[in-house]
């Protein structure tokens, strides 16, 4: 039998349920961010992605990041199973701060640059490239 | 897997203080662990996960690398030479094993 109150219980569980999607479920991307940052505030200024517009080789598409005073970038591919591509960390010996790299795009999406400045302080910007073939396997 | 080779390239001259371009390259699958075999069994993962570079034993960079870096993986850096040293650069294999290569700088 059920009564008035466990039917109330019950109601209540349920919208528990359907709430957890919502405050539960960060995505894979804005868990690296956070990694990252801690969730710090991301200004738009002080870096700069070079990337081809359109790869077609999604295997290993070239990417250069200008980030003039920062003292670590991180690459993340957004449309990436796993998205973080990696941290590169200057040391007191770097010069000018800046990275070249070839990376794996699994298609189509939007390439993502986060430096962390010299006070703390971060930025990030990002830039969408177009891939013809995917590089994730398969 | 072929044996595993880094190459490095440095400008022909500088002068102390400058900031110069490193260019460095290791041949290396890069086995993301993401892909299947004939048999559809996964193909273990089998990265290069770190790569450093320091000059005169000061660190220039250091970096973690995920398996979406390309397979051969190449990295372009700036280093700031105050003077005549030597580059250490070293490649941290998944399996344990460490590829070291130096490269002796001068300035002009």
């Amino acid at each position: 039998m059920l009564t008035r109150r466990d039917t109330l219980a019950i109601g209540l569980g349920a919208s528990a349920v359907a709430m957890l999607p919502v405050t539960a479920m960060a995505t894979p991307v804005d868990d690296a961010i956070a990694a990252f940052t801690g969730g710090a505030e991301m200004a738009d200024t002080g870096i700069a992605i070079t990337a081809p517009e359109i790869a077609e080789n999604g295997n290993t598409v070239p990417i250069s990041i200008d980030a003039a005073g920062a003292t670590e970038i991180m690459i993340i591919a957004t449309g990436n199973p796993t998205p973080s591509v990696g941290r590169f960390m200057f040391g007191e010996a770097a010069g000018t701060a800046m990275i070249a790299t070839r990376i794996r795009l699994g298609g189509t999406q939007d390439v993502m640059a986060i430096a962390k400045m010299a006070d703390g302080s971060f930025a990030s910007t990002r830039v969408e490239v177009k891939v013809t073939i995917g590089g994730c396997g398969g | 897997m072929t044996e595993v080779r880094p190459r490095i390239r440095l400008p022909r001259r500088a002068s102390a203080g400058d900031s110069i371009v490193v260019k460095t390259l290791i041949n290396h699958n890069m086995e993301s662990g993401q892909r299947r075999n004939s048999a559809g069994e996964p193909i273990p993962r089998q990265i290069i996960n770190r790569f450093t570079c320091e000059f005169n034993g000061v660190m220039v960079i250091d970096a973690a690398l995920e398996p979406a870096i390309s397979a051969n993986p190449y990295v372009e850096f700036e280093a700031l030479v105050d003077g005549n040293g030597e580059f250490v650069f070293n490649w941290y294999d998944d399996n344990g094993d460490v590829y070291t290569a130096t490269e002796a700088f001068e300035v002009s």
